[in-house]
């Protein structure tokens, strides 16, 4: 079938791998259908990575926040801050410029303006930030008996905090964290939208969506193929988080096991 | 609500009574000197601007620019958002499908690389050019590699900042950035010609605003009031009809 | 705008700078703060429109529900930067084609040529003799009604988990009383539910606060846009103010506007939770309450 060449030449296209130019014409919905998802791989890249190593970043800024030293928790506060109050656009928009400057002087950091390392860079920060708020709350609201327990147990300092604090903290915030997850993969969509080029049409979803909607100069099939594979992206991420939220509820007795339900305030995005 | 529905009802009679001078709104970029740029007080200005002004005038119509990214410029023009584009657009096969254009007001003109030294490499280096042009589609089939920028501003700025050996673009939006650059930006290669000049994007539909516009660019071919602002924006070495 | 800026050539300094910044084009630029404002300003309440007949749609009866909640899932599993790329297209041609067959029954041809989307000439919008004005009010519109369907199904999914947070005892007293259920959702649920919303309407709006950048997108001169107009080099030959690539400037400035925007609009939303969970039965209510006693 004509479609399984399609696939055969353009699946790994956004890798630079297969068939070298992209179609020029008599565009069918086989080629975006593939394009758009060879194009998925650098979206789910980019997801995973900051989701990641940002989750460790993330408590250890809950954390910093939360400490009693003002050297600790005002540095984690502007943190917060910086990257929770100025739209990704901009901060991607930023951190290209600066890491080209950067580049101008050191040669460590030419892979940096590279959408693959530098964008990773710019998510891993800002998922880092707002999960780190989200992670705070979580500290903020661990029930006092548990503590008190752990006290009891004659538990203390690191030890407490990776036996108690930090899986109940994981625990409050998991469903919050679920929905930071779902907006980090919309996020990656910015990222050869604003600031990061596109090199040798190796580019994310949406920039074969855009290169469709461009060469046919008819938005409304690629953006909703677009649409259908993030649909999916979701669906997936809440069954993942779900699976691992079982997991962080297991000693719970089966009655209480709270599914993840998105709450009201668990709403976080940017 | 009642004086909303009012208003319309204005709107629409004064409509009826105006059809016959319909005002033809004109798309462009504002974003590609000299072409069509905007200028300190914020207005489209450039070589685009003032010809199509003129050839409004000889048509009798009634003209007003609007501005539009040029990634959703077309899309936008066959939607009826406005009935033309002016914004260096070269005529090519691909876009004579979706839409029309009436003849070249510029002539078929050659893209040209610009390094930041005599000898970068823009055969086999990194080169750049704007996404969805004629020049990143000519870069991609070649044997450099193709780094893309949403504006042509910053297809420049990525020659300046190292970011990639060459770019690839119109000669005459090169040139005078060239010139100004001191030296340090400077042509590389051969020209390559590419596209079929640069001509007025209408609707397919519209064959009526079609035929008007080519008459109007005939006239000014013919008494050559054309080439004067060629040479005008473009300088000399601008080739003439 | 000053009377020495005849020449800015000649200028230097300070002068110089006075004049650059307020050329008409920088005064675009200030104009399009106003331009985001505004667009938060109508944008908000509209979102918030759109997200309380959703969330109420979503818990209605079988059929209207399922619309309720495939808007909010289907709008929240998407990137709103997908919808931003096709949506003011599509929302036109849908009023034109409305219009089109309201207003001319009679017209033969069809509204697809080719490529083309026609409709009749009393059914465009706005009118092609409407002046420019219009034309940007129009698509000003757009861009609103865009941002509000997009935000208005996160406003629904809050408002739909803050109506479920309003203590089932509440509405069984309603009940018990005899209110209708237009009664009791009105009257008890209705009010009841914006304090376990605010928290995430605070978030939503700051997440519309932040989606703004991408207001270009829909076709408006936003900030960002001027920000890079104004910001990219400038050639001596077609300026008066040639300068360098200076965009970072603009977009740090870009970027201090938006941290004192959101830095703003978390204290004055934080004051507006402490009054709304004033003698609430909530956890924040009980705290306010202990503190004022001691």
């Amino acid at each position: 079938m004509e479609c399984w060449d399609t696939i055969a030449d353009y699946a790994l296209r956004s890798l630079g791998y297969g068939e070298r130019l992209l179609p020029r014409s008599d565009f069918t919905l086989c080629q975006q259908v593939t394009l758009i998802g060879s194009g998925m791989i650098w979206n789910v890249y980019f997801g995973l990575v900051a989701l990641l190593s940002g989750f460790f970043l993330a408590t250890a800024v809950a954390v910093g926040k939360a400490a009693r030293s003002a050297w600790i928790r005002k540095p984690s506060e502007w943190f917060i801050f910086i990257f929770r109050g100025s739209p990704l656009f901009i901060q991607f928009f930023f951190a290209y410029f600066a890491f080209l400057s950067l580049r101008s002087q050191f040669e460590v950091f030419d892979p940096f303006t590279s959408a693959w390392l530098g964008a990773a860079i710019v998510l891993f920060f800002n998922t880092a930030a707002y999960s780190g708020e989200i992670f705070y709350g979580a500290l903020q609201s661990i029930p006092k008996g548990d503590m008190e327990a752990a006290d009891a147990y004659g538990l203390s300092g690191l030890h407490r905090f990776r036996r108690i604090t930090w899986p109940t903290m994981l625990r409050l915030a998991w469903p919050a964290y679920t929905n930071e997850a779902i907006f980090l993969f919309h996020a990656t969509t910015l990222v050869f939208f604003s600031g990061f080029p596109a090199r040798q049409q190796k580019g994310d979803a949406l920039y074969y969506a855009s290169y469709f909607a461009d060469k046919t100069f008819n938005p409304f099939v690629p953006y909703p193929i677009l649409a259908l594979y993030f649909i999916a992206v979701t669906l997936m991420i809440i069954a993942a988080m779900g699976l691992i939220n079982a997991r962080l509820n297991r000693h719970l007795p089966q009655a209480q096991r709270r599914g993840i339900r998105l709450r009201p305030g668990a709403l976080l995005a940017r | 609500m009642k004086t909303l529905t009012l208003t319309t009802a204005a709107l629409a009679l004064a409509a009826t009574g105006a059809l016959a001078q319909d005002t033809i709104r004109m798309g462009t970029e504002g974003a590609y000197p000299p072409y069509n740029f905007l200028n300190d007080a914020g207005e489209v200005d450039g070589f685009e601007i003032e010809l199509g002004n003129e050839l409004c005038a000889r048509a009798e119509l009634d003209c007003e620019w609007v501005t539009n990214e040029w990634d959703s410029i077309i899309p936008n023009l066959v939607s009826g958002n406005y009935d033309t584009i002016m914004a260096g657009m070269s005529i090519t096969d691909e876009r004579d499908e979706v839409i029309d254009f009436t003849q070249d007001y510029y002539p078929p003109t050659e893209s040209a690389y610009v390094g930041a030294s005599e000898d970068a490499d823009w055969e086999t280096g990194v080169v750049a050019a704007q996404a969805a042009t004629i020049q990143a589609a000519h870069v991609a089939e070649g044997d450099a590699a193709l780094i893309e920028f949403a504006t042509p501003e910053e297809t420049v700025a990525a020659v300046r900042n190292g970011e990639a050996d060459a770019v690839f673009a119109d000669y005459d939006y090169l040139r005078p950035i060239v010139e100004a650059s001191g030296g340090e930006l400077s042509f590389v290669g051969e020209p390559v010609p590419l596209g079929g000049g640069i001509g007025m994007g209408l609707r397919e539909s519209d064959t009526e605003l079609q035929e008007t516009f080519n008459a109007a660019i005939d006239s000014m071919k013919e008494d050559g009031t054309l080439n004067e602002m060629l040479v005008k924006w473009f300088g000399e070495e601008i080739g003439q009809y | 705008m000053f009377s020495f800026c005849t020449d800015p050539a000649a200028l230097d300094g300070l002068a110089w700078l006075s004049c650059y910044l307020t050329t008409g084009k920088h005064m675009a630029f200030y104009g399009a703060f106003g331009t985001v404002l505004l667009l938060l300003a109508i944008t908000a309440p509209l979102a918030l429109a759109f997200g309380f007949a959703g969330a109420s749609a979503a818990r209605g009866p079988a059929p209207v529900s399922w619309l309720g909640k495939g808007y909010i899932a289907i709008v929240r599993g998407v990137p709103d930067i997908a919808f931003f790329l096709f949506f003011v297209i599509a929302l036109d041609q849908m009023f034109e084609w409305v219009r089109h067959e309201v207003k001319c029954p009679g017209w033969d041809q069809p509204i697809y040529q080719g490529n083309d989307f026609i409709v009749c000439p009393e059914a465009k919008l706005p009118l092609s003799t409407a002046p420019q004005w219009v034309h940007e009010g129009y698509g000003f519109f757009l861009a609103v009604l865009t941002f509000a369907i997009v935000f208005g199904a996160f406003a629904a999914n809050v408002l739909y988990g803050a109506m479920r947070a309003v203590p089932r005892a509440q509405i069984e007293t309603a009940e018990a009383y005899g209110l209708s259920q237009g009664q009791t959702f009105w009257r008890i649920l209705v009010p009841q539910m914006w304090v376990y919303a605010l928290p995430g309407l605070s978030n939503l709006w700051m997440v519309l606060i932040k989606a703004t950048p991408l207001l270009f997108l829909l076709g408006v001169e936003d900030i960002v846009y001027w920000a890079r107009e104004l910001g990219g080099t400038k050639t001596p030959q077609f300026t008066d103010y040639p300068h360098g690539d200076w965009r970072m400037w603009y977009f740090l400035a870009l970027l201090v506007f938006y941290l004192i925007f959101t830095r703003v609009s978390e204290l004055v939303l934080d004051r507006i939770m402490a009054r709304l969970t004033l003698g609430q039965a909530t956890a924040a209510g009980e705290r306010q309450r202990k503190a004022a006693a001691a």
